[in-house]
């Protein structure tokens, strides 16, 4: 992507963005991937996320679920690492912790392919300023 | 497979599991298979809610139904009214403590409130490598608004008006600093970004230059434009390797972007970012110390005034911040001034990130609004102390700060509080201690790290902290004398008041502040010779039980020393000249007989 020369310019850009995003969360077809974000932060790498993520990534390309792995920063669960956040298109995003190779097979083949939650949810205690309203 | 409805979710946590919720889990398996729902209803053991001290806790979606101190017989309760007819249990709802109403959507308990994401909201929600996912989530908005309608004037009356202080420890209002170096007249001005963060165990800063690094460039250029600096650097300890490499991805795509270079977003404003690489010295992190490491000289402080504001790096004017205060600009921007000072205590606004760490058993990172209590954070959020010990002590500000106990608890956190109460703010490491934790042993583990750390340029923080640490030595190892109390606090208020620097001023905090609020545990040690917590291993003295001793010589056989002699089948002794009070005696013996005193 070229320069962006002005606040109009970033703002059109972040609407483009946002709703490419949007539209992935809320599509029912294929487009809709499924989205697996693995926090890679030094800490979790200590715990063996880097290893956590290149299994999901492996696994869900030969298991041949459509799904896009990401890395994101420390979800601040540090006790419960590795942990990853699964967001299936329409429904809200869930955090998994003490993600080992054998509770990733377990998240694939459970909560990805048949929505069926396992054990080992984290459950969000924290507002985000979007949830701040006063 | 057919997807269930509706799915049950028990906390498995550590203080649940306390309060059997594993009994919980097992009845509502029960009661689901026995109802015929075995497909439609799901149950699920989860990780800690942070709510331990109302568990074992159920919560049932998609409602949001927030069932607290559940216990294993109401698992059919549970199942025949809320699963089976969709009526809640009442009496098992969570009743908010101010209203005394049930809450029944989880949504809108006030527990959600206790954490706040403002510095921290993109971490773990974005891809840090990908700056389109910050712009997505309102990045650059606020530079893009500073830019094209505000005077830089105008800009820092917001920062001023938001009540934002300075969270890389002293608490300065950043507003004021930036107007400071707005005044100076020069040609060549700098703003610094400090991400040296020395203090042992604290992780914040790390953690929000790899999980959102834009953030950070993004206030520097804020800083810039406001100040009137064309150049950006951010000091940063060469052991944050990853750290390191996101921020360089960072800047080369914000260069690619124009959001970083000439004439941003289309303004005559430009600016540029570059890293400076610290040793890792807990020093360089006082930004005069770390301004003359930047310069290349040693990275030793000198002495205020001039503040760097006036006289900084090369000379020039120069604006430190901290990440964390950085982190916060662009929120401040976007969501106004008003917004930002509605949150916290009259004094300090905002939030602030806290590592926890220690004897809780959440340990992590949490960002909370100002004015909580520690209560709040240590036996909510953080889960409560850890195998269910009692909490004993939490030292926050690091090896600068001092230890706050139980009658400190429900003391609001804010700048001035801590303060008040003998401890700091600090950068925000907060260790949890219990009470298998010494006192004086715990003092010596911070003195020894700033034993280590001090720079040496002035008499008493170089040979007065290490006179302090010999005394503690002393006073652990059996050899103290009443009046090494006495010089420990004599000393320690020496070293704060004719230190240099904030290192020398602050070192003998975790002394000082020990000794006031565990004096009898010094006692103990200097007059009966004893650690009451059983850490100090020089006064420990491991001795058999006649009458539990059956003489089954296991101890014997794991005496690594041999210092243990006795026959079969009777007492055993320890000879304690041999022993190397390793514990392996006690250990190993089945019948109780082998004791500490
Ligand atoms: C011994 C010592 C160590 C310090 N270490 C740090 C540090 O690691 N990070 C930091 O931001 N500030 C540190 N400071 C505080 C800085 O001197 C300075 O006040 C701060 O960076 C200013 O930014 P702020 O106003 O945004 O907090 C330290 C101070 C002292 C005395
Ligand atoms: S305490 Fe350790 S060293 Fe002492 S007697 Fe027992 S096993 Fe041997
Ligand atoms: S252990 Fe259940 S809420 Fe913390």
């Amino acid at each position: 992507m070229g320069k962006v020369k002005t606040l109009d310019d970033l703002r059109k850009m972040r609407e483009e963005l946002k709703s490419k995003t949007a539209l992935r969360d809320k599509s029912e077809h294929s487009e809709g991937m499924i989205q697996v974000k693995v926090a890679m932060a030094t800490c979790c790498i200590a715990s063996g996320s880097r290893e956590t993520m290149n299994y999901l990534a492996d696994e869900l390309d030969k298991r041949n679920i459509e799904a896009v792995v990401t890395q994101t920063g420390c979800m601040g669960y540090c006790y419960a690492e590795p942990t990853i956040e699964v967001t299936i298109p329409g429904k809200e995003p869930v955090i998994f912790g003490y993600v080992d190779e054998k509770k990733a097979d377990e998240i694939i083949e459970k909560y990805i392919r048949h929505g069926e939650l396992v054990e080992g949810i984290i459950p969000m205690n924290y507002k985000n300023i979007e949830d701040t309203t006063k | 497979m057919s997807e269930y409805k509706i799915h049950a979710l028990v906390c498995s946590g550590t203080g649940c599991r306390a309060s059997e919720s594993d009994m919980v889990v097992e009845n509502l398996k029960t009661e689901i298979a026995k109802q015929g729902l075995s497909d439609f209803a799901q149950v699920v053991k989860t990780g800690c809610f942070g709510f331990c001290e109302k568990g074992p806790i159920v919560k049932l979606i998609p409602d949001n139904t927030f069932y607290t101190q559940v216990k294993p017989a109401d698992a059919r309760e549970i199942v025949e009214e809320h699963i089976v007819k969709g009526r809640k249990v009442e009496r098992l709802l969570y009743t908010d403590p101010d209203s005394k109403e049930a809450v029944n959507d989880s949504k809108s308990m006030n527990f959600y409130k206790k954490q706040i994401r403002i510095a921290l909201r993109n971490c773990g929600v974005i891809n840090p490598e990908n700056i389109d996912e910050y712009i997505a989530r309102d990045g650059y908005e606020a530079l893009g608004k500073v830019l094209s309608e505000m005077t830089p004037e105008g800009a820092i009356k917001i920062i001023m008006d938001s009540g934002l202080r300075g969270r890389g420890g002293g608490g300065f209002p950043t507003g004021l600093k930036w107007e400071i170096t707005r005044k100076e007249v020069n040609e060549q001005k700098y703003v610094v970004c400090n991400a040296d963060e020395g203090d042992p165990g604290a992780f914040m800063d790390r953690s929000i230059l790899e999980g959102d690094p834009h953030t950070v460039l993004e206030a520097m250029a804020i800083n810039g434009y406001c100040t009137g600096a064309s150049k950006g650097l951010i000091y940063i300890r060469a052991e944050y390797p990853l750290a390191i490499e996101r921020l360089k991805i960072a800047i080369e795509q914000a260069r690619e972007y124009g959001l970083l270079g000439e004439r941003i977003l289309g303004s005559n404003f430009n600016f540029d970012v570059e890293l400076r690489y610290g040793a890792g010295a807990f020093v360089c992190g006082e930004e005069t110390a770390l301004i003359h490491s930047m310069e290349g000289l040693r990275g030793e402080p000198t002495l205020k005034p001039p503040f760097p504001s006036v006289e900084g790096y090369l000379k020039k004017p120069t604006n430190v911040n901290n990440v964390e205060t950085y982190a916060n600009i662009p929120v401040i921007f976007n969501k106004g001034a008003a917004w930002f000072a509605s949150i916290g205590t009259e004094k300090s606004k905002g939030t602030k990130v806290f590592a926890l760490a220690g004897k809780v058993n959440n340990v992590g990172l949490i960002e909370v609004p100002m004015g909580i209590t520690l209560r709040e954070v240590i036996f909510e959020i953080g889960g409560g102390i850890k195998d269910g010990k009692k909490f004993k002590a939490v030292q926050t500000g690091g090896p600068s700060g001092g230890c706050l106990v139980e009658k400190d608890l429900d003391t609001p956190i804010d700048y001035d509080n801590l303060i008040a109460a003998g401890s700091m703010m600090g950068s925000g490491g907060m260790i949890i201690m219990d009470e298998d934790d010494c006192m004086v042993d715990v003092a010596k583990f911070f003195l020894d790290f700033t034993v280590e750390e001090s720079c040496g340029k002035c008499a008493p923080c170089r040979v007065g902290n290490k006179r302090l640490y010999e005394l503690l030595n002393k006073i652990t190892d059996g050899k103290g004398e009443k009046a090494d109390i006495d010089r420990l606090i004599n000393l320690g208020s020496v070293i704060k008041d004719t230190s240099l620097c904030g290192l020398g001023q602050t070192s003998p905090n975790p002394v000082l502040s020990t000794i006031k609020n565990f004096r009898n545990e010094y006692d103990a040690h200097v007059l009966d010779k004893k650690c009451p917590a059983g850490v100090c291993k020089s006064l420990m003295v491991y001795e058999i039980v006649e009458e539990n001793c059956v003489g089954c010589t296991a101890c014997a056989r794991a005496c690594p020393v041999g210092a243990i002699s006795g026959e079969r089948k009777e007492v055993h002794k320890i000879d304690p000249t041999l022993c190397i009070k390793c514990g392996a005696c006690e250990e190993r013996c089945k019948f109780n007989a082998v004791i500490v005193k």
